[in-house]
């Protein structure tokens, strides 16, 4: 342990502190092993580049784990990199392109979003989070990915599950219980996370106004092809300004599918994508792979938000109610674009209210799907319900929250009253 | 294991007999619930045969409502339940308690909806595997995990087992291409988990009932993504002289960011069992043989055949050969998937282990194994779904002799033990069952064990549905919710375990 570290390790236990800082496993344990002996409720955080989602809840302290950073194991020939939960998103990244690798869920940053700039934060708060970016309906989100982890539960025990290999029935797959709960049910420690050669190169096809009705008939043709896409969205006319690239002929509303590969197939099935849905020439452009990736890393950090004063909702139905749920909204002064080939809907919303919100919500339910609310204004947060829940699953959620984090320390009221 | 305990059998359950089965018959049809001897015959073991138990009675259900009912009866009379897909599970995960209900989901055969707009099929989990793909492949479309038993095992049950397969390597496990489920808990209460969108919110119980070998709930319906079917799709066998060379040449077509649809390599054993068997073309006189499979587009697909191409030659292969029509690539595989018959003709039973690990590991592993094999006088042929590093020894043996099938458990165990000490999992795609329960404790300490039985007891408190499965559990302490076991060994072997 070097001089700082100790230094560290005498202050962390000091309970005055309201921000709590353990750089070692074992630290974190104590702290977690105090808070549950004195109920003191804890907020977990990483790089706080997504605490703002979720309800606002009380906690008397923090736990920062951006300094249980660091990677621990990285096999690129065994696919997969085990890392500490507090390490950035950023880090890794890098490290996996040393070796033309990468996170394939397409992790999104939220920093555009909060603070206008790049922060996509932690693994640990990634996984928790589990949303995946345009890749989804591919390759599948964080809890695809997520091999296995060590963490501490609600009684400072240490424990684990799965492992670093890809295929492991052995017990109950925790890894997908504990991606996407936000920091509720466990303080993830480690994290073994399976990683995928980059594509050899990418291309998207950009399709010139399409009206929304007519982007999803191209967009659904598109991911039900042999083509194999790998991103489908639409954005309105609304975010042309957003779009100006030296390949784009035109101005407008545009739908975006990406196709990657190696370079002699990517361009057979783009050519082939443009015959498959009847495209004439000046219908369509092609992104080559520089201005391609600039596209898909705009669309998967929602960078057409950037710094948004307004509110965002997450809302995911069957693509077969996108173009319904959007006409039930005529009324609402919003803007959205659609992602994972229509089924992904982020609305931003002008001006929100209690009865907007459920009415939404409502709509959502009869379109057999549910959102999340990312961004709202800070005195909804208490009294909206972030996340849709049904009687039934809040039972069940209740038992497993109460069998990791029986005094309910771990974010409490984070994603609903109670849990 | 052939001494392995079950749970306590509950006397007071086995003198109920006949009250039981005929409440049963009142609250699902009497022609349903089974329960002569000649009867229940049939169900006395899954795909794990070297185990047997009759159960109490047969429950066959034929709406959720009445395995809500069911399920609700047993819980309030504390009777256990063992539920039952196709019975083609490898672990002993729907073998019968002597004092069970075993619920029998035959009834439930049905697809209901085949959705191509939103790329998915809704069924009722007694469908098997192939039928899924047999709906949709009219209009172009699969279901990608393809378990070696899909043309029998159930939907339901790759569910319950997070089934695999040859193809998992670029296509995922069961829990990757499933998008929601209906299930009824033990208390009767049914709701859905999932539906026909990607990443539900909320606690994700759809991942946590994947692969929970019925001990969480009873699946009733099951909703699947399915995928287009590639343009084409080309598969090579590769001959190596050295196992070595075989699991280098895999490593490096990973490495080189090559991500195959399926990559197999058997070793000189099978290649030449399942040869004889099913006469696939196989070079019989290779120490290993891999084959590796891409679909794509024509291009694509050209394109990584001549990186593998150059990537065995670079590792000393003897031989290459490339499938020329669909007709010669499902040939190759029919060798690969008739490897339990071709195994039956060498012995009077075999055993097919199931453990995973690192794919650069290959080669220590079957030294192991080959070593161990010496060791317990009994030979082993070994199937490697290499590509994921799925491990299958097949351990042949001859089960009417009980020193035999004594020593086929212990060179199963230890081989399993190795793929721990290694880096891997005691389990792939099987399941624990009972056949690894015992092993547990290798993978797990008290602490992660006691974390998911607090998770079994939040849902089902008196632990009836499918108990002395997965989990090492001292009697005692499992009513108190705690568990003592360490290093395999418990603190109290006097006390009856399940």
């Amino acid at each position: 342990m070097s001089m700082e570290e100790k230094q560290n390790s005498q202050t962390f236990l000091d309970f005055n502190q309201s921000v709590l800082k353990p750089i070692t496993r074992e630290q974190i344990s104590e702290i977690i092993k105090e808070s549950y002996k004195k109920s003191i409720p804890l907020e977990i955080n990483g790089l706080n580049s997504k605490n703002k989602i979720g309800r606002n809840f009380q906690a008397e302290k923090t736990l920062d784990l951006s300094k249980y950073s660091g990677i621990i194991e990285y096999k690129p020939e065994e696919l997969y990199i085990k890392v500490k939960a507090g390490t950035p998103i950023e880090l890794i990244e890098k490290e996996l392109d040393k070796n033309n690798q990468q996170l394939a869920f397409e992790p999104t940053d939220f920093g555009y979003l909060f603070s206008g700039k790049s922060n996509s934060g932690t693994i640990g708060g990634v996984v928790s989070c589990n949303f995946a970016g345009p890749r989804r309906f591919k390759v599948g989100s964080a809890r695809d990915h997520l091999l296995g982890f060590q963490g501490i539960n609600g009684k400072g025990e240490t424990i684990k599950s799965g492992g670093t290999v890809v295929k492991n029935v052995t017990g109950y797959d925790l890894c997908k219980l504990l991606s996407g709960s936000f920091g509720t049910l466990t303080v993830l420690t480690e994290l073994s996370v399976k990683v995928l050669p980059k594509p050899e190169t990418s291309k998207t096809l950009i399709i010139n106004n399409p009206h929304v009705k007519t982007a999803l008939e191209y967009l659904g043709k598109s991911l039900s092809s042999s083509i194999d896409p790998s991103g489908g969205v639409f954005y309105p006319d609304s975010f042309e300004k957003h779009f100006s690239f030296n390949d784009l002929i035109h101005k407008g509303a545009l739908i975006g599918i990406r196709v990657e590969g190696p370079t002699n197939s990517v361009d057979q099935r783009i050519k082939r994508l443009s015959e498959e849905l009847d495209l004439l020439e000046n219908e369509y452009s092609v992104l080559n792979v520089e201005q391609s990736n600039i596209f898909w890393k705009k669309t998967k950090n929602l960078e057409v938000f950037s710094n948004t004063e307004k509110n965002l909702l997450r809302v995911v139905v069957p693509v077969s109610e996108t173009l319904n749920f959007l006409q039930k909204l005529k009324n609402v002064d919003l803007s959205y674009f659609l992602d994972w080939g229509g089924s992904l809907i982020w609305l931003e919303l002008n001006d929100i209210s209690i009865k907007i919100l459920n009415e939404i919500k409502d709509i959502t339910k009869d379109h057999n799907g549910y959102f999340t609310i990312i961004k709202v204004e800070e005195d909804m947060k208490a009294s909206a319900d972030i996340f849709t829940i049904d009687p039934i699953k809040y039972k069940i959620s209740e038992k497993i929250k109460k069998s990791f984090d029986p005094k309910r320390i771990f974010n409490p009221g984070k994603m609903y009253t109670g849990i | 294991m052939s001494s392995l305990q079950m749970p306590k059998v509950d006397s007071s359950i086995l003198s109920n007999k006949d009250k039981i089965v005929s409440d049963m018959g009142s609250i699902i049809k009497p022609k349903n619930v089974l329960s002569h001897p000649d009867e229940l015959r049939p169900f006395e073991t899954d795909g794990l045969t070297a185990y047997r138990k009759m159960p109490l009675a047969v429950a066959m259900p034929e709406t959720v409502e009445e395995v809500s009912k069911i399920l609700k009866y047993c819980n309030e009379n504390k009777i256990k339940v063992v539920p039952r897909g196709a019975g083609t599970g490898l672990s002993g995960g729907s073998m019968p308690l002597e004092d069970c209900v075993l619920m029998a989901m035959g009834k439930f055969n049905k697809v209901l909806e085949i959705d191509y707009e939103n790329r998915c099929v809704v069924t009722q989990p007694c469908v098997t595997n192939l039928a899924i793909t047999h709906a949709v492949q009219d209009k172009g479309f699969y279901y990608a995990p393809d378990p070696s038993s899909q043309i029998a095992c159930s939907i339901g049950g790759n569910v319950a087992e997070n089934s695999g397969g040859v193809h998992s390597l670029k296509y995922g496990a069961t829990t990757n291409n499933l998008l929601g489920i209906e299930v009824v808990l033990m208390d009767g209460t049914i709701t859905k988990f999932g539906g026909k969108t990607m990443d539900s919110e909320g606690y994700d119980f759809l991942g946590l009932m994947t692969g929970s070998e019925g001990l969480l709930g009873v699946i009733t319906e099951v909703t699947v993504k399915i995928l287009k079917a590639p343009e084409v799709v080309k598969a090579a066998l590769v001959g190596f002289p050295t196992i070595e060379d075989a699991g280098n040449c895999v490593a490096e077509i990973i490495a080189q960011g090559c991500i195959p649809a399926g990559m197999e390599i058997m070793d000189k054993a099978l290649t030449k069992a399942t040869n004889d068997y099913s006469k696939a073309g196989y070079p019989t006189d290779a120490e290993a043989m891999m084959i590796v499979e891409f679909d794509g587009t024509e291009h694509e697909v050209e394109d990584y055949i001549g990186k593998v191409k150059q990537i065995a030659e670079k590792n000393n292969s003897s031989s290459l050969k490339l499938s020329k029509s669909n007709e010669e690539r499902l040939k190759f595989w029919a060798g690969r998937k008739a490897a339990f018959p071709a195994c039956g003709v060498l012995a009077p039973d075999y055993m097919c282990m199931d453990g995973s690990i690192p794919r650069g590991k290959l080669a220590e592993v079957l030294n192991e194994i080959s070593r161990l094999s010496k060791k317990y006088d009994l030979p082993v042929a070994n199937a490697f779904h290499a590509g994921d590093g799925n491990l299958h020894p097949l351990i042949m043996f001859d089960a009417n002799n009980p020193e035999s099938l004594r020593k086929c458990e212990e060179f199963g165990a230890d081989i399993l033990k190795y793929c721990v000490k290694v880096g891997g999992a005691l389990t792939g795609e099987h399941g624990v069952g009972i056949e690894k329960r015992e092993l547990m404790c290798e993978a797990f300490n008290d602490k992660d064990i006691q974390q998911q039985l607090t998770i079994k007891v939040a849902l089902d408190p008196n632990s009836l549905l499918n108990p002395g499965k997965v989990y090492p559990i001292l009697r005692k302490c499992a009513e108190e919710g705690r568990v003592h076991v360490h290093g395999g060994k418990t603190k109290f072997p006097d006390i009856p375990r399940f």
